[in-house]
């Protein structure tokens, strides 16, 4: 039984059936990709994970637990962070402020009404934030607006922030869209090293094919809705369905 | 220094050593002097500079933090005004009952409205606002105005007569007006310096140190993990969301609390002077705290203080300046050049100085987003620059001399 588990789900939006009749377990401590061509469904799954759409049939469970009908900030606080496609991050605020919004919500749950108290006075969670953004190489730009960041940057930082709450599975959504080469390398250096040092389930959507091989320990096929196949990343390589449903015949994988 | 850092602190003190010399600040002119008409240190006018600052710096909480712009904050002006002739009618004239009460009820009333408002963000957030604000504008002028129930008196205004109960009332040993512990809120002290006259006025005094407790409370609560929140709310609210925090209940309580805000300011404006009408909670009273904040500088600290200020100058001051005003100032001129100068000014001042407000607000807005507080900044960083310049130069020119 994995940390992840969905079953039969089904999601359909007007005349279009975005997803049907989708089983995906992934294992607990692994990194699981699902792969798939475009609008094979993968965002929609993903959504249906976190909160943001609830699938017509079928149930989604984490350790256990339904996640169905929980609001986004429930899902996060059981301990699923998810890594949008652009980053999403607080751009009106600092680097320093960004990371300390999710050691709050850890500290004092969905809510707190604090008025009284001093931000600076919070040690506990001021330190915590230092050391994460230590620990990401952002330190030295720790008081600059985080919208004035790189994409890299701000995608570490995004990073860094969904990690401070120490998930038990994190959801990535592309994570290197749009990155140079030797940005996506960065990030696949980070996220070996985030996998190595923590106790922490990964599930990754990504198109390219390079971070999926580098990554993943389990690999899902996504085709029209559909799960297709699921296999190991050497297994996934060679599979003539996987060839024809979403690699094509001219490409040549890894 | 209580709980703030050196920056707010000093601002504080600025602050409370400014409202505190109002008086002496506001009254620049001689009082027989033609300028004498634009001495702002009478009390009517102080009195309305610090509640309307008070209302302007609760505004400031929802909209300046969070950027939920609401069009309705005027209703909960006039549920504070009513709550606290409604203490006076029944208690009696002493005002603490009175502005206690105004706080409590706006805040209900506030969490009431806030909870069916908030469902919605953005444009409609402000519509819904605004159409609550307008139903209560109905419900306190004529609805809740009837012979069986009377909690208004519709067009008339609420105020106090003489057959009301005022339990606590003694009029043998207490004024017949509004008052703190027998001391009445008209109560004007006129001090007169050479040709100056200046007014130290109750009601003032107790209405600027209010409104000097509500801009520390801003302070803290700008400086604090909450007030932090409620900026991630205004940035990103799906992040937020995503990071495992509640929204909702942050909007809720930065709407209750800036509701508050505009329930003391109304009580206020009825402890200095003891009738509230209906036309206090129209749009157009929404609508100018709006103004305030944006024209002083939406999520600055002091901004919403100055913009509050210069609307209520321009509304009591320049709406004062008639024809024969300016035929005054420009008779000097020869008549054909005087009556063009007239003509040329009248539409915007007097009745038309709503105009002259307009200019300096798509200008503000224009050429200044960050309102009066970014001009101020600009003008420091101009100074201070020009400060290092000097500084330096006569360094580099020593060796050669």
């Amino acid at each position: 039984m994995g940390i992840l588990e969905v079953k039969n789900v089904g999601k359909r939006f007007g005349g279009l059936q975005a997803l049907s009749d989708v089983n995906l377990s992934v294992a607990e401590n692994t990194v699981h990709a699902i792969i798939g061509p475009n609008g094979a469904g993968k965002s929609t799954l993903l959504n249906c994970l976190i909160g943001k759409l609830i699938p017509d049939t079928g149930s989604v469970s984490f350790d256990g637990q339904s996640v169905l009908g929980r609001k986004p900030f429930e899902i996060c606080q059981m301990g699923i962070s998810r890594v949008f496609q652009t980053p999403e991050i607080f751009g009106d605020l600092t680097v320093m402020e960004n990371m300390m919004i999710p050691g709050f919500a850890k500290r004092d749950g969905a809510f707190e009404l604090n008025p009284m108290q001093r931000l600076l006075a919070q040690k506990d969670v001021i330190a915590h934030a230092e050391h994460a953004l230590e620990d990401m190489g952002l330190a030295d730009k720790r008081h600059m607006n985080a919208a004035s960041m790189s994409r890299g940057d701000k995608r570490r930082l995004e990073i860094a922030m969904c990690l401070s709450q120490d998930p038990r599975l994190l959801l990535l959504d592309e994570p290197t869209a749009g990155m140079a080469r030797a940005d996506t390398n960065n990030t696949i250096d980070l996220l070996k090293r985030i996998k190595d040092e923590r106790d922490i389930t990964i599930a990754i959507i990504e198109h390219d094919m390079h971070v999926v091989f580098s990554l993943a320990e389990r690999i899902t096929v996504l085709a029209q809705g559909t799960p297709l196949v699921e296999d190991t990343p050497d297994n996934i390589k060679g599979h003539p369905k996987v060839r024809e449903a979403y690699l094509g015949e001219t490409q040549e994988v890894a | 220094m209580l709980g703030l850092n050196a920056k707010d602190m000093s601002l504080l003190i600025v602050v409370a050593i400014l409202t505190m010399c109002a008086p002496l600040i506001l009254n620049p002119f001689p009082a027989d002097s033609a300028m004498a008409q634009f001495n702002a240190g009478y009390p009517d006018l102080m009195q309305k500079f610090v509640i309307f600052g008070i209302f302007a710096i609760g505004f400031n909480i929802l909209f300046g933090l969070t950027g939920y712009l609401s069009f309705g904050h005027a209703a909960f002006l006039g549920v504070g005004s009513y709550s606290c002739v409604w203490m006076f009618k029944l208690l009696g004239y002493n005002v603490l009952p009175g502005i206690a009460l105004s706080v409590v009820t706006s805040g209900l009333f506030a969490l009431l409205i806030g909870l069916i408002t908030l469902r919605r963000s953005g444009i409609y957030f402000s519509i819904l606002t605004l159409a609550f604000a307008q139903m209560s504008f109905a419900l306190a002028y004529s609805v809740l105005s009837n012979p069986k129930f009377n909690l208004t008196n519709g067009e008339t205004g609420l105020q106090v007569y003489a057959n009301d109960p005022q339990w606590f009332h003694n009029s043998e040993r207490l004024p017949d007006l509004p008052h703190i512990f027998g001391l009445s809120m008209r109560a004007t002290q006129k001090v007169s310096v050479g040709g100056w006259e200046f007014q130290f006025n109750t009601g003032y005094y107790l209405c600027a140190f209010i409104m000097l407790i509500c801009f520390y409370l801003a302070i803290r609560i700008f400086r604090s993990p909450f007030g932090m929140m409620l900026r991630a709310v205004k940035s990103n609210q799906q992040r937020m969301n995503y990071t495992g925090l509640n929204s909702r209940p942050y909007t809720l309580a930065a709407f209750v609390i800036s509701g508050m805000y505009a329930g003391l300011a109304g009580g206020l404006l009825s402890a200095v002077d003891p009738l509230a009408g209906a036309e206090r909670m129209q749009w157009t009273a929404s609508g100018e705290v709006v103004l305030m904040t944006i024209l002083g500088g939406a999520g600055t600290l002091i901004g919403p203080v100055l913009g509050a200020g210069l609307i209520k100058y321009f509304e009591n001051i320049f709406s004062k300046i008639n024809d024969n005003v300016l035929h005054g100032w420009f008779s000097f001129l020869p008549d054909g050049m005087e009556d063009l100068m007239v003509t040329l000014i009248h539409p915007f001042v007097g009745k038309g100085w709503h105009l002259t407000l307009g200019i300096i607000f798509m200008l503000v807005v224009t050429f200044l987003p960050g309102g009066l507080v970014e001009g101020g900044q600009r003008i420091g960083r101009m100074l201070s620059r020009k400060k290092s310049k000097e500084a330096d130069s006569p360094a580099s020119t020593e060796p050669a001399e």
